[in-house]
């Protein structure tokens, strides 16, 4: 699982590091996410300058503080409409934008939807801990049905949202998931990520140890893991397991568990994250934990236009037809009298 | 073509020769109102008059007047639409007080307009929708048109439907298309009446339906018709003429304030060497912003119509950010919503221009109609201590220069700026000297390409402005983050320092309190002292200023002071106070502006406040002024409404 990238490598991880020391909790998730970040944007030879993080409110969204490019720590939820104005500003600039499921599912929903579909060049990194950690522990929108929290001390009665459906259902051209400790896997999905143009929506299992721990214990436990989740791999079988002996298998378009000794191989689902339908990737992202083992890596990853590049090839036609503009013209407008 | 002359020949050309005998009387202004249902045309029959009339020469000023419903059941109250034009050949300032001739094209429009036509006025009445039906659904009981109810004004019934219908039967169109001619019959008719030539709303029809040419061939036959009905009815024993206005001499345009506020953008981005990218929600009545600038793509303007209100402004804050110049537009309900995006403009100091096109609130309010009720939320509605500086428009051409203003003040001290407008000048037009585009000044940005301090870049380093640098993502070297969070004073880190934040919000609130406007921060009319001073913002200048020369020349002792920067205020406005007896602030709302005035000045200002969705007129304040003086004025001018079709009463002068 390697992406062939040019050794670019002119700046070292600790390079991106800014003079800020990270004011998480100590054990908290967002450590691992932030040094294979960094150990990314040094592979990708990223240019410190044209690279930007923008966040909205929670603890992820501390982020941009503790990197050393251009930064936006703006206000709850807002995240995507900054960015969208950035880049239709500068479409040149490399934008991430670090996100919670609070921030970017709650009170931003709306936004991220937006942005998704019109598929706003930038790099979307939600880290879902399923809980507020900021506001101290209430439950948040991927909080399980039922679950006890200060603001819900007799249980959720909401049900929660699948991120990655939302950004299906949202149009999105890229959307992929890992886990805050598998950190080789994570900086595979993160250099994926960086190299999508357009909107590449990244799910990140991370682990409030204070307010919300163990949440994904059943997906990193070194027992249970390979039965829990399922590693996607382009144009391979669906194949998991200590043995990689289960597989996905359609039937009657519902999924279902199968031993791979079981059955024909030509029946095992095969990836195929280059999909021009979502189906797939929607299927995918309904498929959740104890029914059936969480898929991790790259759902989809399809070409689709680019807002800002689609706004400035408009003005661009405008020009090649109107010429460029003549504001004395414009200002006269087409019905005058002179006194 | 001058009017003067003789011009128009039987069918309204230039060329042929006048068959009408009637006499024509010269007028020096007239104010006259269409008035139908929403579907009936009366808004294009309206914008066609002006444009004709400020092409004569004429001054104009109007007020489109329309129901929110897009499409209310036709022919009741609540559908009617009207376009009043106040046409002149001296200078106005407003939209008139009364109307002279009313064309009312259904028993509803008669109705709900009938108040505003002078004693003696002409009212021209579409006499084939008077059936019992449409006097029903106008809620009326007997028919005003035979009840001898219109005995106060010069009453002509046109059957306008019928010769509409005669007009254009052999075009090929069906009834329901040649129907929707009637407004050109109505406009026909008063361009007879008022001696207009039909050229442009010609030239209008042939380009507007070029590709259907019946449609044109039966709204030309319309206007024809109309006019040449003018010349032989025996209902008009004469018609009248209003010569050119003597405006200051140059080119002119026809302009409102929404295109004024549109071009004033498109201008500030070259004046400033920049693109432009106005982020914007659909809102009524400031939409039509977004249209004009999303038409400008040859410009470098480009326009984002965001998902909400907010995702406007955070889109804004991310030009701003990114370099290009960043501008929303909205109405009130658009303005609370963008309160806390606006909140972060002013902690990350970013130049954001934030129109606000005032429409009647609270709430959805009032959406097509006038008010200036935003005037404390612009300038508190924020939480925190959030200093943004306020600029009003003073009228639909002042748009333009006060926008060019607002993006000086906006990327010069590194702040956000309130741009103040409202629905009537919004869409009312007024003729506009075109300014000559080398003559403009310049906007002068700086972006650092070097660190401003031993120790590196410093994003919160000020200068003698107190603006921060406006460094852009993609220049090496100057890698900084900015948040929501406090800041540290220069270094820009995040603080929770109490002295610091302490700190910061007086050097905030001084950078703005210093500000040294672009323009006039106040237009002021009369003598420096007396026994009253007007004292208005935004649109209300026109009446105001109309009724302190009216006021004058009855040897009234009045000044006025329009106010166009309203954050901060202009600071003589103190000493200037005190050099006159009473202080009268007319206003769209129930004292914004007064209470901003008695705080900062401790001043005794009076208020005389409107909020009826309509402008003031002349009348109101002058008679205003006159219970002022004798000691009865009681505050506010509210009236009740009176039936059906409310409108303004004059105030009662025994208070
Ligand atoms: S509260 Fe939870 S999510 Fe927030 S920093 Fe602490 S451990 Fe991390």
């Amino acid at each position: 699982m390697s992406i062939a990238t040019p050794p670019v490598n002119v700046l070292k991880a600790s390079d991106f590091a800014s003079d800020q020391d990270p004011r998480w909790c100590p054990g908290c998730g967002d450590y691992a996410i932030l040094a294979q970040t960094k150990k990314v944007l040094a592979k990708i030879g990223a240019d410190r300058s044209k690279t930007v993080f923008i966040s909205g409110i929670g603890c992820s969204s501390r982020f941009p503080y503790y990197m050393n490019t251009y930064g936006f720590h703006s206000i709850h939820g807002r995240a995507p409409t900054l960015v969208t104005g950035l880049k239709l500003a500068n479409p040149g600039l490399t934008v991430w934008m670090v996100t919670g499921d609070g921030d970017a599912l709650s009170i931003g929903g709306n936004h991220l939807i937006h942005m998704i579909r019109r598929n706003v060049d930038v790099k979307i990194l939600l880290f879902n801990n399923r809980i507020y950690g900021l506001t101290k522990g209430q439950y948040s929108p991927t909080s399980e049905h039922g679950k006890k929290t200060k603001s819900t001390p007799m249980g959720s009665p909401d049900m929660p949202v699948r991120p990655i459906s939302i950004a299906i259902a949202a149009e999105a051209s890229f959307a992929a998931r890992a886990i805050d400790i598998d950190v080789k896997h994570l900086e595979y999905v993160l250099e994926r990520a960086a190299h999508h143009k357009g909107s590449a929506f990244v799910e990140i299992y991370q682990n409030c140890n204070i307010f919300n721990d163990g949440a994904y214990s059943y997906a990193t436990d070194k027992q249970s893991k390979s039965d829990t989740t399922l590693y996607l791999e382009h144009g391979k079988p669906m194949r998991f397991g200590k043995e990689l002996d289960k597989a996905i298998r359609v039937n009657q378009m519902r999924p279902e568990i199968v031993n791979v000794k079981d059955v024909p191989a030509d029946e095992l689902l095969i990836h195929d994250e280059k999909a021009p339908n979502p189906t797939l990737a929607f299927m995918l992202s309904r498929m959740r934990h104890p029914d059936f083992p969480e898929p991790l890596g790259v759902f989809r990853a399809v070409d689709q236009e680019r807002y800002a590049q689609l706004v400035r090839s408009q003005s661009e036609q405008a020009v090649q037809r109107l010429g460029k503009g003549d504001l004395q013209a414009l200002l006269r407008g087409s019905e005058t009298w002179t006194v | 073509m001058s009017i003067a002359t003789e011009p128009a020949g039987p069918d309204g050309s230039s060329s042929s020769s006048d068959i009408s005998t009637k006499p024509r009387k010269s007028l020096p202004a007239v104010t006259i109102r269409f008035a139908g249902d929403s579907g009936d045309g009366m808004q294009l029959a309206g914008t066609q008059f002006t444009d004709t009339s400020a092409l004569l020469g004429n001054d104009i000023s109007t007020l489109p007047d329309y129901p929110a419903e897009i499409r209310a059941p036709a022919g009741t109250l609540a559908g009617v639409s009207g376009y009043q034009i106040h046409f002149s050949s001296n200078d106005i300032f407003t939209p008139g007080d009364e109307v002279d001739a009313l064309v009312a094209m259904n028993p509803a429009a008669l109705r709900t307009n009938l108040k505003s036509v002078k004693t003696g006025g002409i009212v021209i009445v579409n006499e084939d929708s008077f059936t019992a039906v449409d006097l029903k659904k106008a809620q009326y009981t007997a028919n005003p048109l035979e009840d001898g109810s219109l005995g106060r004004y010069r009453l002509v019934k046109v059957p306008i439907d019928k010769l509409n219908a005669a007009a254009t039967a052999d075009t090929g169109l069906g009834a329901k298309d040649t129907d929707r001619c009637k407004n050109m019959f109505a406009l026909g008719l008063v361009y007879w009446l008022y001696g207009r030539p039909l050229d442009a709303t010609l030239g209008y029809i042939n380009k507007k339906f070029a590709k259907k040419p019946q449609v044109a061939t039966a709204n030309t036959k319309a206007l024809r018709a109309g006019y040449n009905f003018g010349i032989t009815t025996e209902l008009f024993q004469e018609h009248y003429e209003v010569p050119k206005a003597k405006l200051a001499s140059g080119l002119y345009r026809k302009i409102t304030g929404n295109e004024a506020v549109a071009l004033g953008m498109v201008a500030a981005a070259h004046l400033a060497g920049k693109e432009l990218i106005y982020c914007s929600y659909p809102i009524t009545p400031a939409s039509d912003i977004l249209h004009e600038l999303s038409a400008q793509k040859n410009f470098g303007v480009m326009t984002f119509q965001a998902e909400d209100e907010i995702a406007a402004m955070g889109a804004a804050i991310g030009v701003a950010f990114g370099g290009a110049l960043a501008a929303t537009g909205t109405s009130g309900p658009g303005l609370a919503l963008k309160g806390e995006a606006i909140g972060l403009a002013v902690m990350t100091e970013l130049p954001v221009v934030i129109v606000d096109v005032q429409r009647g609130g609270p709430s959805t309010g009032l959406p097509t109609k006038t008010e200036q009720a935003d005037l404390l939320q612009a300038m508190f509605g924020r939480n925190g201590e959030c200093p943004v500086p306020i600029l009003a428009a003073t009228s639909a051409s002042d748009c333009f220069s006060a926008m060019v203003e607002a993006f000086t003040i906006a990327t010069r001290y590194m702040t956000p700026v309130l741009f103040l407008s409202d629905g009537y000048i919004a869409n009312g037009a007024e003729p506009w000297l075109v300014p000559e585009v080398d003559k403009l000044p310049k906007i002068t940005i700086h972006h650092p390409t070097a660190a401003n301090d031993e120790a590196g870049f410093m994003p919160y380093q000020r200068n003698e402005d107190g603006a921060r640098p406006w460094a852009l993502p993609g220049t090496p070297g100057l890698e900084h983050r900015i948040g929501g969070l406090e800041k540290q004073d220069v270094t820009g880190n995040v603080s929770y320092d109490p002295a610091n934040h302490e700190r910061m919000i007086h050097l905030r609130a001084q950078k703005v309190a210093e500000i040294k406007p672009a323009g006039p921060a106040y237009l002021w009319n009369g003598p420096q002292s007396g026994d009253v001073l007007l004292v208005g913002w935004g649109s209300t200048y026109g009446a105001i200023r109309a009724a302190v020369q009216q006021l004058v020349e009855e040897g009234v002792s009045v000044a006025s002071c329009q106010i166009r920067y309203l954050n901060p205020l202009p600071e003589q406005l103190g000493e200037m106070m005190k050099r006159f007896k009473h202080i009268l602030s007319p206003e769209m709302n129930l004292g914004q502006l007064r209470m901003l005035l008695r705080a900062k000045f401790l001043v005794d200002v009076q208020g005389l406040n409107k909020v009826r969705g309509q402008p003031f007129t002349i009348s109101e304040i002058t008679r205003g002024v006159h219970a002022l003086l004798r000691g009865n004025l009681d505050g506010h001018m509210v009236t009740v409404n009176d039936g059906p079709a409310p409108r303004i009463e004059p105030i009662d002068d025994e208070g």
